[in-house]
């Protein structure tokens, strides 16, 4: 795990997938690539239909089997901050990374021939800012945290809801 | 070197605040604009298509005038110099023997539209009409009979209220971000939300109370929360006593309209919409109904939408935070308004074309009506009209019937259209002018109304990249060339803002900080014991004589909706929060996020037929057929299939979306002349379709 990590708020989430266009945007992932994804949960149970989304991107594994198994040592973990990130200049798109991951998460970029993944949009964190999908997040919905403050304020929300149902 | 330019995105209605960096003239960045606090850096994912539409080549890049028949797809690239040639001849003679009322325009309105109405103005036409037919005129016309206020007289204070109801008002997905947000933080604080429509949309999922309204019924469900209301005084007295005439009447016409009968007309228990009506009562005057945005739905929908606007008024939720509120222009806030462009421009009091103010008297003059402007094409009365300007304006596929359409358009003798985009209807016109994309064009200033009114300003934020130009450069320029240009004495946008601030005491500079200037730090609110309506009482009218003079009776009893026939759905359509108005279908990103639509359908009703989800199924209806896949789910009426619009095209130059999909407007056949007589929008929701599985060898039975 990065020292990073992007927390979604499904509550207020529309499924509106402005995260992925703005990741597309600025990361150029190549046609039907996706570096970050907006899942649709839903479920028609009366009264009232659940219809969520659920946000998966790359979860920067600690052990990551994706660099692990490159051969050229293209996908590489930053030791600054443990991002993941795919060197482009060292891809030879053989695409094990893809096969290795559990969840399927490098993406092939059809018109590179090579992978490509969510850095966090470390140019972006590097230069003080947040990743494009979390700084314009229609709603809001999407974090750019710590685990450690993710864990506090999720706490806090929690306890406000808790004695505000007391009220 | 980065700069950043404040804007107004283009790429869909809403137009919001944004933010560009331009690094060496290149964009590089995109966002809200976050000086505007409801923004914030937010925006969707059409404004987040942006560059992606400019670096877009699958558009018109140059101007291109006909060579084969209309609607053909045969081009040739023309000079700018040569199209407008082209333009000016052929109207020159059509000025000459049927005068400038022969030429109709129509866009997309907006706060932008004033130039466009001064130069159609300017050819001595009355013929400005925008797309409202298809949009918003019926709750507009409703908001008019009972307040004598427009509806976009109000606005809604969501994030403090403590109900909001929505009658299919697809706040998550028909996504204004500004709004959205509003709507989330209401939720957050506990807002109760009621959510009707035949299909759970998103918002559904984020609502307190949802009802699967038997489609069609929204009527009778009013009409029914009316009676429960008064009939318990769970209303505000004090609010109604002062402030509403015909209460009595209302009362009387309500009787038959108990909640037994509402609940056998729309299928929603009386005991919950008695437990609605009870907490409604408990949360008012915080309670929004809201009265609909895009109602050109049934043949009720302007009825529907009086009822919602009646209810706002037994709330007392008007003027009221966390209710309803008067969005305040500059003179509330001592301040003068920007100049006109139109009022430049000698007044036209010929008749107009579509009949606005004349044949069908109560309606607005100012927005127009497309369906009507098309009869009188068609029939020359009550005078010719030769020549029609689209303004990125798509009536080939917002409106039905598009080979009735065209049989009509092929009587001009002229067809311009100014777009960003291939549209259906650019296909089908003589000369396609492009215009530059939004982020390579400024726009006149707008006015922008809010309890803080202010000024924004749309700016070009980079060149163009191709041979386009600026909607404002190709009208002055052919008032120009028709020998209108004493009307515009301009020579560029700069000296058009200059104008248009001359009486506020702004400078252009002030928009430079922030992109747009407010003209009130604090909120505005009116007292609310002085409320004034538009209305010849100045009250809030139930039974509006004015109105009931002019053909439009104010409670007319209900008529159930036409039930479906046997192995037929009524068809309903929608759009999600990434379309975008016709432009997302062959935008890059967007077109990559969905380029086919699915047909929903009730799981009961998909198992009798046979269809399992992802199932190719057959739509059709006459002659109108195609095939899509089925999306079979509990989330709609057994009544009813939904599909989103704007698929299917036909333009073959839309290489990423040619044919892909189905176009939901082919199956409203005969829509084009079936609309709400009273409020004028198109009846796009009284289609049937049959469904049928395809075999999976594709073959069709």
């Amino acid at each position: 795990m990065s020292k990073y990590i992007v927390t979604q708020d499904v509550a207020d989430c529309i499924g509106c997938r402005a995260c992925e266009v703005h990741c597309k945007d600025k990361n150029h992932s190549g046609t039907g690539a996706f570096y970050c994804r907006m899942i649709e949960v839903s479920a028609s149970e009366s009264p009232l239909p659940k219809i969520d989304f659920v946000y998966l991107s790359c979860f920067h594994c600690e052990q990551p089997w994706c660099v692990d198994v490159c051969p050229t040592g293209a996908m590489r973990r930053r030791a600054q901050d443990g991002i993941v990130f795919v060197e482009d200049s060292a891809c030879v798109g053989c695409k094990a990374c893809i096969t290795a991951c559990p969840w399927t998460v490098p993406q092939w970029n059809p018109e590179t021939g090579k992978v490509g993944k969510c850095d966090l949009c470390m140019d972006r964190i590097d230069a003080g800012l947040e990743p494009a999908c979390v700084t314009k997040c229609t709603t809001g919905c999407l974090r750019f945290t710590t685990p450690a403050a993710a864990s506090e304020s999720r706490r806090q929300e929690f306890a406000e809801q808790l004695l505000h149902n007391r009220r | 070197m980065k700069e950043t330019k404040y804007s107004i995105c283009g790429m869909c209605a809403v137009r919001c605040p944004i933010a560009v960096q331009v690094e060496e003239g290149k964009p590089v960045w995109i966002e809200g604009n976050s000086h505007d606090g409801g923004m914030g850096r937010s925006l969707c994912a059409k404004g987040g298509a942006a560059f992606s539409q400019r670096l877009d080549r699958q558009r018109p890049l140059t101007p291109l005038l006909r060579m084969g028949e209309r609607g053909e797809g045969q081009w040739r690239e023309a000079s700018w110099d040569e199209a407008y040639e082209y333009i000016t001849s052929r109207l020159k003679p059509i000025l000459a023997e049927h005068g400038g009322r022969a030429i109709m325009f129509s866009d997309r309105g907006g706060p932008f539209a004033d130039l466009r109405q001064a130069f159609v103005k300017s050819l001595g036409s009355p013929n400005y009409i925008n797309h409202d037919c298809t949009c918003g005129r019926n709750v507009h016309h409703a908001s008019k009979s009972v307040y004598g206020l427009g509806r976009k007289d109000f606005a809604y204070d969501y994030e403090n209220t403590r109900h909001l109801v929505l009658f299919g008002r697809n706040i998550t997905e028909s996504l204004k971000v500004k709004e959205v947000k509003s709507f989330l933080k209401g939720v957050k604080k506990g807002a109760h939300v009621t959510y009707v429509d035949p299909r759970a949309s998103i918002t559904a999922g984020k609502a307190s109370r949802y009802w699967q309204i038997k489609p069609g019924t929204d009527y009778a469900l009013l009409l029914g929360i009316a009676r429960c209301l008064i009939d318990n005084h769970w209303y505000d007295q004090d609010f109604v006593a002062r402030y509403v005439t015909g209460l009595q009447e209302f009362k009387t016409f309500l009787q038959p309209y108990t909640l037994e009968w509402a609940a056998a007309e729309t299928g929603i228990p009386a005991a919950e919409i008695e437990a609605f009506c009870r907490e409604i009562n408990e949360d008012r005057p915080k309670v929004i109904f809201h009265p609909g945005w895009m109602l050109a739905r049934y043949r009720d929908s302007f009825y529907a939408s009086r009822i919602i606007h009646i209810l706002n008024a037994l709330m007392g939720s008007i003027e009221q935070p966390g209710g309803l509120f008067y969005p305040k222009g500059p003179k509330d806030a001592g301040k003068k308004g920007l100049k006109s462009l139109a009022a430049l421009v000698p007044a036209v009091t010929e008749e107009r074309a579509d009949g606005c103010g004349t044949r069908y008297p109560q309606w607005d003059k100012g927005a127009g009506m497309l369906q009507t402007a098309y009869e009188a094409i068609d029939s020359g009365i009550p005078y010719p009209v030769k020549a029609y300007f689209i303004h990125r304006h798509n009536p080939l596929i917002a409106m039905p019937d598009p080979a009735e359409q065209q049989r009509i358009l092929n009587k001009l003798d002229l067809i311009v259209a100014v777009d960003v985009h291939f549209s259906e209807s650019a296909w089908f016109a003589d000369v396609i002018l492009p215009e530059n994309t939004f982020l390579e064009r400024d726009d006149i200033l707008r006015t922008e109304k809010g309890l803080k009114p202010g000024f924004g300003r749309r700016q070009q934020c980079v060149k163009p990249l191709n041979n386009t130009r600026a909607g404002w450069e190709i009208y002055l320029e052919l008032a120009q060339r028709l020998g209108k240009g004493e009307y515009f004495p301009f020579q560029s946008m700069e000296d058009i803002w200059q104008y248009q601030l001359q009486d506020t005491g702004l400078t252009l500079a002030d928009f430079d900080a922030k992109g747009f200037v407010k003209l009130s730090d604090k909120a505005l609110w009116f007292d609310r014991d002085q409320l004034k309506f538009g209305t010849e009482s100045g009250k809030i009218e139930f039974i509006n004589s004015k109105w009931e003079a002019m053909g439009v009776a104010s409670l007319p009893p209900y008529v159930a909706p036409d039930e479906p026939p046997a192995g037929s759905f009524r068809l309903l359509f929608g759009r999600c929060g990434y379309q975008a108005h016709g432009q997302h279908q062959n935008n890059p990103i967007l077109s990559e996020l969905l380029d086919v639509n699915t047909l929903w359908i009730n799981t009961k009703a998909a198992k009798q037929l046979g269809i399992k989800d992802k199932d190719q199924v057959l739509v059709s209806s006459g002659d109108a057929r195609g095939t899509i896949a089925a999306r079979v789910t509990d989330l709609i009426h057994p009544q009813a299939v939904f599909m989103l619009h704007g698929f299917g095209t036909d333009v073959r130059a839309k290489k990423r979306s040619f044919g892909k999909g189905l176009a939901d407007h082919i199956f409203m056949h005969g829509k084009l002349k079936e609309w709400d007589q009273a409020g004028g929008g198109l009846n796009l929701a009284e289609s049937f379709v049959t469904v049928t599985p395809v075999p999976s060898t594709g073959e069709i039975r």
